[in-house]
């Protein structure tokens, strides 16, 4: 592939007040958010709308969001390495350093959401090896490991021999650890809403529509900023792999609820997320599967839409709201289900048996959530002005000058009018 | 700029507890005297191992439900109360506090009080009347 | 009367142990007092074995030695005894442990509630303490990132509190909702029962007490000022009066079909 040979990778200018301005602005979210977390700490949780009934909340919301996009965000190196498909390869490098911010901002998230997040050295001491949660705390860690380990074969000289053995590992590594993720929730037996072995293939889907869109933003919105040249090839590829996995996702879901709906004793709590009157209704329908579904589809696979920058953008911030609304639909909706304890009959106590749970977030714990996004968006800028992540230009006779990407269009196109005509 | 340089030999000083020390408190912490007589083991043990020993009692207490007494932190609670100006045991809040004493003076802050009581129970009898001494003053 | 008499020696025996352990300063007194604490255990299992029916004897095992692997402590509820409007047990657990609430209904604690059901085929209505059902398998447990959550040799499910995080994903995997997590700075908690901010937290079978040979607070005030609908023993004896209800009537657990093996028995549920 002569065209990867050619990319050269520069530094953003760090030295730019462009650059200060707008690291300024997310440091904002990234100090509100952390004045949050030490808000919630100091008061206790009592401050957040989580009780003893909705246990997890909006910062489980976003850690989770952020941590599937994180594993999701690398798909686009492992393209590159992992499937030879040398038009991705240009992107790898910020492919994976997005990966880990993304992973950083969401457990960052996650750990400061603890009750005790003071005792981060007693997560890291102390491991029950029959606890998933456990195992995804090796598995984040490891991620970090092996992902660095493969941006430095990809940007050090010494690290070209060790290339495709990092690149193999750490696309193995991410499947197992959104499989860890999705089971967090696959391995709850007590809830109708969750134990689904589905959960984790779907948390696969969800992490690669995520991953795509969230790189996308940032592509985009950095080589507009910059003025470093973007063709139209790099967009459509993506575009079209956007769509696919998109659509990927919600078949995932389409599977998810008709097993449900198929099961007598789980048609109570579909009933409640598809056709109820809560808040989980309208979020699932029209921002997770309309908004967040649909529309974005039509978007990405609209072939009159094909290389449209901006409609490229507005499926990646749909994507993003609708990813938002699923996640908080599994956790929240999820809880907000009474728990079935005595089968046949009708339940009441003190202490919400039998009754729908309500959730109202408090500013503070959705801050918090924002300022994991902010602390992951933080890293990528740092990251990017101290060492060569970003391809200095992404212009179509750069990455692929033999006009691979052309050919192959119009092969399809040609294959395309043949079976019309046939 | 003298003066400047000063002020600010100062503020580090204060920063590093030459001050405090000057105030008169000695350079070393007051430490509260127990009831009792004498404590379960040696005072410089005691010192350098309580932590140890508290912990080692709380997983054997917690975990497989012995339920000696010796090492335990309910012990050095009744032992150790310190009187407030209203006569009452004075908490964790205060300086007066016995774990305070040395804790503050070597910046160590314990976690055991999140969740333990840091006086002894209400209504319970002072220790030193089992060993018939008053308690010391 | 007889659950009274039983009663005020077991608050006796805990005022000795908390005398035994509040003097720990003279280091020679170590044998004698676990003598003396022992002989009360046997005292109150002999005393109690003479006509307590309701409570059953519990045995006292020595203070030096672990809880035994040989025991399961569980609970029967006889559900046709247990009536709705009594809230003797929670009122009782909530004094015993001092979990009351900060007027903030669904973040407050509570370890063990009164739930009320009416069987939607039948009509039958009736009335249910649920607390921690100390399984077998505890899901809680597994679920458990640090190992916080654990099960006691003689089927205690604990939480325990300095290696607690509180990550809440035992209160997630729960199927009956058993555990709470404290939202807010806890001050004056009972010598026995320390608990603070930002841990979870749940039943212990009053484990305090069965440690000092005694039952949980629940079981004698529901004997008490209750309906003595409660019981509490042993399961692997067979000799014990739970042990012989259980094997005489018809019990079942709560979602017996998760296989977790509660230690909790429901008599006409």
């Amino acid at each position: 592939m002569s065209a990867t040979t050619k990319i050269v990778y520069r530094e953003l200018d760090g030295h730019s007040p462009h650059f200060w301005r707008v690291l300024g602005g997310v440091a904002l979210f990234v100090l509100a958010g952390l004045m949050s977390a030490f808000y919630m700490e100091h008061h206790g949780h009592h401050v957040t709308g989580m009780t003893n009934q909705v246990v997890w909340g909006m910062p489980h919301v976003f850690a989770v969001f952020l941590i599937v996009a994180a594993s999701g965000a690398l798909n686009i190196a492992s393209i590159g390495s992992v499937f030879e498909r040398g038009l991705y390869k240009p992107l790898a490098r910020l492919s994976g350093l997005l990966a880990l911010c993304l992973l950083a901002g969401g457990l960052t998230v996650l750990l400061l959401d603890l009750g005790r997040a003071d005792r981060l050295i007693v997560a890291m001491t102390h491991y029950n090896f029959r606890s998933i949660f456990a195992w995804n705390v090796l598995l984040y860690s490891g991620f970090f490991g092996i992902v660095a380990a493969y941006l430095w074969t990809m940007m050090s000289r010494h690290g070209a021999p060790f290339y495709k053995p990092a690149a193999f590992a750490a696309f193995l590594w991410r499947l197992t650890l959104t499989t860890g993720t999705g089971s967090i929730f696959g391995f709850l037996v007590a809830r109708d809403a969750y134990n689904a072995a589905i959960m984790a293939p779907m948390f696969i889907a969800m992490s690669f529509a995520y991953g795509k869109a969230i790189f996308m933003l940032i592509m985009v919105g950095v080589y507009t900023a910059t003025g470093r040249p973007l063709g139209d090839v790099v967009v459509t590829r993506l575009q079209r792999l956007m769509g696919i996995v998109l659509a990927a996702t919600l078949y995932f879901v389409l599977v998810q609820h008709l097993t449900n709906l198929y099961m007598e004793e789980r048609r109570a709590v579909e009933a409640f997320i598809l056709t109820g009157d809560t808040i989980h209704t309208f979020l699932f329908w029209v921002v997770q599967i309309g908004i967040g579904g649909i529309i974005p589809l039509v978007l990405l696979l609209h072939p009159r839409l094909g290389g449209s920058r901006s409609a490229s953008v507005l499926a990646s911030v749909l994507i993003i709201m609708g990813g938002l609304a699923q996640v908080y639909v599994i956790i929240i909706g999820g809880q907000t289900y009474p728990l079935t304890l005595f089968p046949g009959m009708e339940a009441s106590s003190q202490f919400f048996d039998g009754v729908v749970n309500t959730y109202t977030p408090t500013l503070a714990e959705i801050v918090l959530g924002i300022g994991g996004m902010g602390i992951a968006l933080a890293l990528v800028l740092v990251a990017c002005a101290l060492l060569r992540f970003l391809p200095e230009s992404l212009a179509d006779e750069v990455i692929d000058p033999d006009h691979v990407a052309k050919i192959v269009d119009m092969a399809d196109e040609a294959g395309n009018a043949e079976a019309a005509k046939a | 700029m003298t003066g400047l340089r000063l002020v600010l030999v100062m503020v580090v000083a204060a920063l590093f507890g030459v001050l405090p020390a000057l105030a008169g408190d000695g350079p070393f912490p007051t430490i509260p005297k127990g009831k009792g007589g004498k404590c379960v083991e040696d005072t410089q043990f005691m010192r350098r191992n309580h932590m140890d020993l508290l912990k080692h009692q709380r997983d054997e207490t917690m975990r497989e439900g012995i339920r000696t007494t010796e090492h335990g932190l309910q012990g050095c609670i009744s032992c150790h109360a310190v009187q407030g100006a209203d006569g009452k045991p004075v908490t964790i809040k205060s300086e007066e506090h016995f774990c305070n004493a040395c804790h503050s003076y070597a910046g160590v802050s314990p976690d055991c009080f999140a969740c333990h009581a840091s006086v002894p129970p209400v209504g319970a009898s002072p220790p030193g009347a089992v060993h018939g001494q008053g308690p010391t003053p | 009367m007889s659950e009274n008499h039983s009663s005020d020696l077991a608050t006796d025996r805990a005022h000795a142990v908390d005398r035994a352990g509040s003097c720990g300063c003279s280091g020679d007194s170590g044998v004698s007092r676990r003598g003396f604490v022992a002989g009360a255990g046997t005292l109150v299992t002999m005393t109690l074995a003479t006509g307590v029916v309701l409570i059953a004897p519990a045995q006292s095992k020595p203070v030096d030695e672990p809880a035994s692997p040989d025991v399961r402590w569980g609970l029967l509820v006889d559900t046709s005894k247990c009536e709705a409007g009594c809230s003797a047990c929670v009122d009782a657990c909530r004094e015993e442990q001092g979990w009351e609430g900060h007027g903030r209904p669904e973040q407050n604690p509570q370890w063990i509630r009164k739930v009320d059901l009416k069987e939607t085929a039948t009509g039958r209505t009736f009335s249910l303490p649920v607390m921690c059902q100390h399984c077998t398998h505890p899901p809680c447990v597994d679920v458990c990132p640090t190992g916080a959550s654990f099960k006691r040799a003689d089927g205690i499910v604990l939480v325990d509190r300095h290696i607690c995080i509180g990550c809440r994903y035992c209160m997630m995997a729960c199927p009956y909702k058993a555990r709470s997590f404290v939202h807010e700075d806890i001050e004056n908690q009972k010598p026995h029962m320390p608990r603070g901010k930002g841990c979870v937290e749940a039943c212990t079978l009053c484990v305090h007490r069965i440690d000092a040979g005694g039952v949980p607070a629940c079981v004698e005030k529901c004997g008490g000022a209750g309906t003595g609908a409660m019981l509490f023993g042993d399961l692997n004896d067979p000799n014990a009066e739970i042990s012989k209800r259980i094997a005489t009537y018809a019990t079942t657990q709560i979602r017996p079909d998760l296989k977790l093996n509660p230690g909790v028995f429901y008599q006409g549920l």
